[in-house]
């Protein structure tokens, strides 16, 4: 059906350019309306083009604290990839096997994904007031004194962020072994290496490319999560919690401003992992290898 | 964290051992966070605190007016009538939207390359902030926006349209620019898993592009379909950032009963919410799940 070019070719790739102008023309708008001139509101016209809103919200301009949430949304988004990408790994490779609990940990993953997040959002806070009140009350003298309260950042808020990016990291790692040819493995175990090293020399570095996916998926779900955070924070909010509550109460280019800034980051991880696995690829295929091509 | 690293030093180890940190995240998590849902639901509660004791008040206040009121329709159904409107309205939008994307992607582009930038321009606006994905409709649509200068530009209308923005409307059209992603990956990978040679033999015996489209391409989609389904219908369900952003504080969702309640702070009313809209999701999803066995689909 790919000989010529049909008119349904035209049509749908006509479809297609209007879809990709969907997706991307509100965002490209607000790029560049966040150069606005300082007299410039939230609308076009351009009143002048230049950097005053980004200036303003370096000085903190009147909003609460945004470089503490920068770093605390980029901490936490390092944190959550190290460990969507590890756990996801192990996960990945014991689901290969069979183990009692398989059928369980899968329908409880795919589960994680479909419970709506406020749901699961709401049960950490209520998990974790729980643990306060009975460490406050049944605790070591010297955890009850102190404890204001065991939510946090670190505690609850990375917790609710691995159930969102654990998952998606699961389905990657399914879809990578899905494909993966077992027989790399057999010659590797025929010649005599240890199951470490069949994983370190063999598996490892033919699935590397998707892993860094897997790393990409962990931080970026993390640094936009909003609806898992909103109830298992803490006192500290994190980037997308303040830009969220800047939205209602903003009125100038300062929020396009940090939404083209928060843009940009997302936009610079992509493009790293994605140089990445083009490296990778590129590494496996010039060691004359037909690794990961299965 | 010692389980992490026992897989790798020593020889061989068993499955479960592998899994262990992962399932403990799920177990701390979420698997006992919706155990405290579902007991705290029955507790009760005053101002300030909630108390131990069982009691169903969360849940007959929940519904009140329900019975008593018929056949008009008490708070909570009209909420849910309300959510599931938009359910229906974004998964018909996002499900044609998506399939014609994915079957153009993996149907009429022919390089492999090309495939994949094209998929992947479709997937990295999911990796960017949906709030800001939100926002950013404001200088388009809101009053002096880009759409109401043109139109009044061209005289086609002489005030500005106020339903553009904060309205049903932008709610759902908020909503099938977030989640389309949703239908298009799912669907494009159930494509790319069609054996060629079906189109190929199709084509030979003389089939049309819509007959090939209709007796081969939906049929073996449909586990693709199902799975957009089931993630977009869930995500309308549960959200309250999408419908309080673009809807402009007026229109009720389910999910926005568990945040509001949630900022009066009081735990089981809004965990009975919450129960109810597990429930509500569920029946939606054994009725997918009637169609397409999800694992096998991967």
């Amino acid at each position: 059906m790919n000989e010529g070019r049909s008119p349904a070719f035209y049509a749908l790739a006509a479809f297609f350019g209007l879809f990709v102008l969907f997706l991307y023309g509100p965002m490209i708008v607000i790029f560049v309306l966040s150069f606005q001139g300082p007299t410039g509101g939230l609308t076009f016209p351009m009143n002048g083009v230049s950097l005053h809103w980004f200036q303003r919200l370096w000085e903190g301009g009147g909003i609460v604290d945004i470089a503490g949430a920068f770093r605390r949304s980029l901490a936490l988004g390092l944190v959550v990839m190290v460990l969507t990408v590890v756990f996801s790994l192990t996960a990945g490779l014991a689901f290969r096997k069979r183990f009692f609990f398989s059928n369980i940990l899968f329908f409880v993953t795919v589960a994680s994904l479909i419970v709506p997040s406020i749901v699961t959002s709401l049960g950490i806070a209520i998990e974790f007031h729980v643990l306060d009140d009975v460490l406050k009350n049944y605790g070591p003298s010297w955890i009850s004194d102190n404890l204001q309260t065991t939510m946090g950042q670190f505690t609850s808020g990375l917790g609710a962020h691995l159930t969102w990016t654990l998952p998606f990291g699961l389905l990657v790692m399914f879809a990578i072994f899905n494909r993966f040819d077992g027989r790399y493995e057999e010659a590797a175990r025929d010649q005599g290496a240890t199951p470490w090293q069949t994983l370190r020399y063999v598996v490892l570095p033919i699935v590397a490319p998707s892993v860094v996916g897997v790393g990409l998926f962990g931080f970026t779900l993390s640094w936009d999560e909003i609806a898992r955070s909103s109830q298992t924070m803490g006192e500290h909010n994190t980037l997308p919690m303040e830009l969220q509550a800047l939205t209602t109460t903003v009125t100038n280019p300062d929020i396009y401003a940090l939404g083209t800034t928060t843009t940009a980051v997302s936009f610079g991880v992509i493009a790293v992992a994605l140089g990445s696995i083009a490296i990778l690829r590129a590494r496996q295929a010039r060691h004359g290898s037909d690794a990961g091509q299965a | 964290m010692a389980e992490t690293r026992a897989p790798l030093e020593s020889p061989g180890l068993p499955g479960w051992l592998q899994a262990t940190p992962f399932a403990a995240v799920f177990l701390l998590f979420f698997v006992l966070p919706l155990c405290f849902v579902i007991t705290v639901s029955f507790w009760d509660y005053n101002d300030y605190e909630m108390i131990p004791a069982f009691t169903s008040r969360s849940y007959v206040e929940s519904f009140e007016g329900c019975l008593t009121q018929l056949p008009d329709l008490c708070t909570m159904l009209k909420t849910y009538v309300s959510t599931a409107k938009f359910c229906a309205i974004v998964w018909a939008l996002t499900l044609f939207i998506g399939f014609t994307v994915a079957y153009f992607l993996a149907f009429y582009v022919r390089s492999a390359t090309t495939q994949m930038v094209l998929f992947l321009v479709c997937t990295i606006p999911f990796w960017t902030s949906n709030v800001i994905r939100m926002i950013s409709w404001i200088p388009l649509l809101g009053r002096n926006g880009l759409v109401n200068q043109l139109l009044m530009s061209l005289h086609i209308v002489n005030a500005p349209v106020e339903w553009l923005l904060y309205s049903q409307f932008s709610v759902a059209l908020a909503f099938v620019h977030l989640f389309t992603f949703f239908m298009v990956a799912p669907i494009f990978n159930s494509m790319m898993r069609i054996d060629r040679r079906l189109i190929e033999a199709a084509y030979d015996s003389g089939a049309s592009t819509w007959q090939m489209l209709t007796n081969i391409i939906i049929p073996l989609s449909k586990p693709g379909i199902a799975i957009g389904s089931i993630f977009v219908v869930t995500i309308v369900m549960g959200d309250f950032i999408t419908f309080s952003e673009m809807g402009g504080g007026q229109i009720a969702s389910a999910g926005k009963v568990i945040a509001t309640r949630l900022s009066a702070l009081q735990f089981p009313p809004a965990a009975a919410s919450a129960v109810i809209l597990l429930v509500a999701t569920m029946v939606i999803i054994t009725v997918l799940n009637r169609i397409v066995d999800i694992r096998r689909e991967l």
